[in-house]
């Protein structure tokens, strides 16, 4: 049931893996029975919002992940031409991407964002994500917050919504920030794409849009992880910790030849498949496949996340 | 059982929690707390009572047995009660980095039946009962430790309750925070609301409490009104006085029970017997009394009496 909540959250945040999920599932959590149940539900989030987005330490994260695509902007434009041409040699999509950021500034957005899914994003997005339970455990407030009552369907819902919201606003700190950046150091105007056509400006941003989203939705899925391995501890530093060690064996997993036959399983294989929008007309199957690993890792930790947060003793 | 759920506000059937691990936290409990009444809930420090409480409030999900609170079984009515019941668990629990009043606006928003547009006003009444006002914007990090019990306390108070559950309210209080709290549990269920409150300060639920409910390792001991229990307990009278023998002699001629000497005093059971009388008689029979004391039996003796040691043995 909590993956229904959470799919729906999802849905309003980014894409939305899940859209068939069944409404009629929610019925067992007393509270969105009653009239003004929803509301009052955006009131928790909003608290939620209001706790993560005031806290020093989220906002130093936020600064951080918008500093670095000025950094990347200000290189490339000192020393344009030789990585550029060392980027074009080099293996995937990534280099491509690199390669055009001299000629357009709209092309910083995509290389800040394909390097940043690599680790510094889903560290951001793990030191929310992680704290969700296990902070308010660590520190006491959980037992208030379920005494209030927050309800625990409910809560977890509210705390996984609130780690989507912040994986938005995080990369979309990070676009902003790189579109910002490319235009203010490089040249604007029609793109051409990957695939060799042009397109306009505007269909260049609205395109950036589309990655944001899709970053987000493979966020989300790691949030939806980090949100699991939360609900095991009172130690929110563990539940980070974890989620960031999770990550780099992973991608060490996803780089060896003879594990091939698991990569279409590994989640951080599919944050970086979102060149296809970079072609025309935008080359949607394999964003449509790490959509679909997405919702399956949502849907697969949001319920282990649920059947452990419904079922514990709060003794903290 | 629907009668007694009229009546109380809390009753538990049978409640267990076993731990991992095989420790028996709170064995078979039965507990009837009734509405209106001031229930002290007694116990050295160890004896189930936090384990109990959150099991009444469903954090913790008990091993065997059942409970109502306000007449609804639990824990399936646990949306439709707990915005009613105002609790304190184990010591207050704040975010550091916010204010008090941020903190209580935190708790509030988690409550699904608190509407928002009372919230301002309902958060200054709070703060206003527990003469937190002028601290309302201050972070909780620069709270006293009387200040965060305030604020627990508070918390408890953001709505209207009709069951307060207080773990340990006085808790770090100076004794003029104490007599405050004592002051403000009088006063709040003088409203009518029902106020279980546990403490091992027996002195504390002795000035406080209607009920009693006392712990030991787990079990139910004794559970009553506090003057039923105190009325089980014998009314003494104690004489000091150089010759002891003769007035016990004098004691046991007015037909006193439980007569006993001691280095330099006599004791007895004053029964229906006037205090007056007694001395008359000892006077009169030339016993030289330097003093005469009635001693009315406290909680102190109950429970010693029950438990056979003293309160502060584990805290």
């Amino acid at each position: 049931m909590s993956t229904v909540d959470v799919t729906g959250v999802t849905a309003e945040a980014g894409p939305a893996p899940v859209p068939d999920a069944a409404p009629g599932l929610r019925e067992d959590t007393p509270a969105s029975r009653r009239p003004g149940a929803a509301r009052a539900w955006l009131r928790l989030l909003g608290s939620e919002a209001g706790l993560t987005f005031r806290r020093p330490r989220n906002l130093a994260v936020l600064a951080v992940l918008g500093i670095i695509p000025v950094l990347i902007g200000v290189v490339m434009r000192l020393f344009a031409e030789p990585i550029a041409a060392e980027a074009a040699d080099g293996p995937g999509n990534g280099g491509a991407i690199f390669a055009q950021i001299t000629g357009n500034g709209l092309f910083l957005t995509f290389a800040a964002l394909s390097v940043l899914v690599q680790l510094m994003l889903p560290v951001a997005v793990a030191v929310v994500a992680g704290d969700a339970v296990a902070g308010e455990a660590g520190g006491g407030t959980l037992r208030y917050l379920l005494t209030a009552p927050a309800g625990r369907t409910r809560l977890l819902a509210a705390k996984y919504g609130n780690a989507v919201l912040f994986c938005l606003a995080a990369v979309s700190v990070i676009a902003l920030s790189a579109l910002v950046t490319g235009l203010a150091l490089f040249p604007i105007g029609p793109i051409t794409l990957l695939s060799g056509t042009t397109i306009s400006f505007a269909e260049g941003l609205l395109r950036i849009g589309l990655v944001v989203l899709y970053v987000t939705a493979g966020m989300a899925a790691l949030a939806a992880f980090a949100l699991a391995l939360s609900t095991l501890t009172e130690v929110a530093i563990g539940a980070i910790a974890a989620t960031v060690v999770t990550v780099i064996v992973i991608q060490v997993l996803g780089v060896i030849p003879q594990l091939a036959w698991l990569q279409p399983y590994l989640l951080t294989q599919w944050w970086n498949e979102f060149d296809g929008v970079l072609r025309d007309p935008v080359a949607a199957g394999e964003m449509g496949q790490g959509l679909l690993v997405f919702a399956a890792y949502v849907v697969i930790f949001g319920s282990i996340a649920w059947a452990r947060f419904t079922g514990k003793d709060i003794t903290s | 059982m629907t009668t007694e759920a009229g009546d109380h506000s809390i009753v538990t059937r049978g409640l267990t929690k076993r731990f991992r691990g095989g420790q028996v936290a709170v064995d078979d409990l039965h507990l009837s707390v009734p509405r209106g009444s001031v229930f002290g809930f007694l116990g050295p420090n160890g004896s189930g009572k936090t384990t109990t409480i959150r099991m009444l409030l469903g954090l913790v999900a008990p091993t065997q047995g059942g409970w109502d609170l306000l007449g609804t079984p639990m824990p399936g009515g646990v949306s439709a009660v707990l915005p009613r019941v105002g609790a304190l668990v184990e010591g207050p629990a704040f975010y550091p980095y916010l204010s008090g009043e941020a903190n209580l606006r935190r708790y509030d928003a988690a409550d699904p039946a608190a509407d928002p547009r009372t919230a301002s006003r309902r958060i200054g009444l709070a703060l206003d009962r527990v003469g937190l006002t002028a601290a309302a914007g201050k972070r909780y990090r620069a709270y006293s430790l009387g200040m965060r019990q305030r604020l627990a306390i508070a918390a408890a108070l953001l709505g209207p309750r009709e069951l307060l559950v207080l773990d340990e309210p006085t808790n770090g209080l100076d004794p003029q925070g104490t007599r405050e709290v004592r002051a403000l549990v009088k006063e709040i269920a003088a409203d009518g609301t029902t106020v279980f409150v546990s403490s091992h300060l027996l002195a504390e639920v002795e000035q406080m409490c209607t009920h009693v409910g006392v712990m030991r390792t787990g079990r139910l001991v004794a559970e009553g009104p506090i003057a039923g229990l105190l009325g089980g307990e014998a009314v003494r009278v104690r004489v000091e006085t150089p010759d002891t023998a003769e007035a016990a002699a004098v004691l046991s001629g007015l037909g006193l029970a439980g007569v006993r000497t001691g280095a330099g005093e006599a004791a007895a059971e004053l029964g229906e017997q006037a205090p007056e009388r007694v001395t008359a008689a000892l006077v009169a029979a030339g016993v030289a009394v330097r003093g005469l004391a009635v001693q009315r039996p406290s909680l102190e003796d109950v429970f010693v009496g029950l438990t056979g040691e003293g309160f502060d043995v584990d805290g």
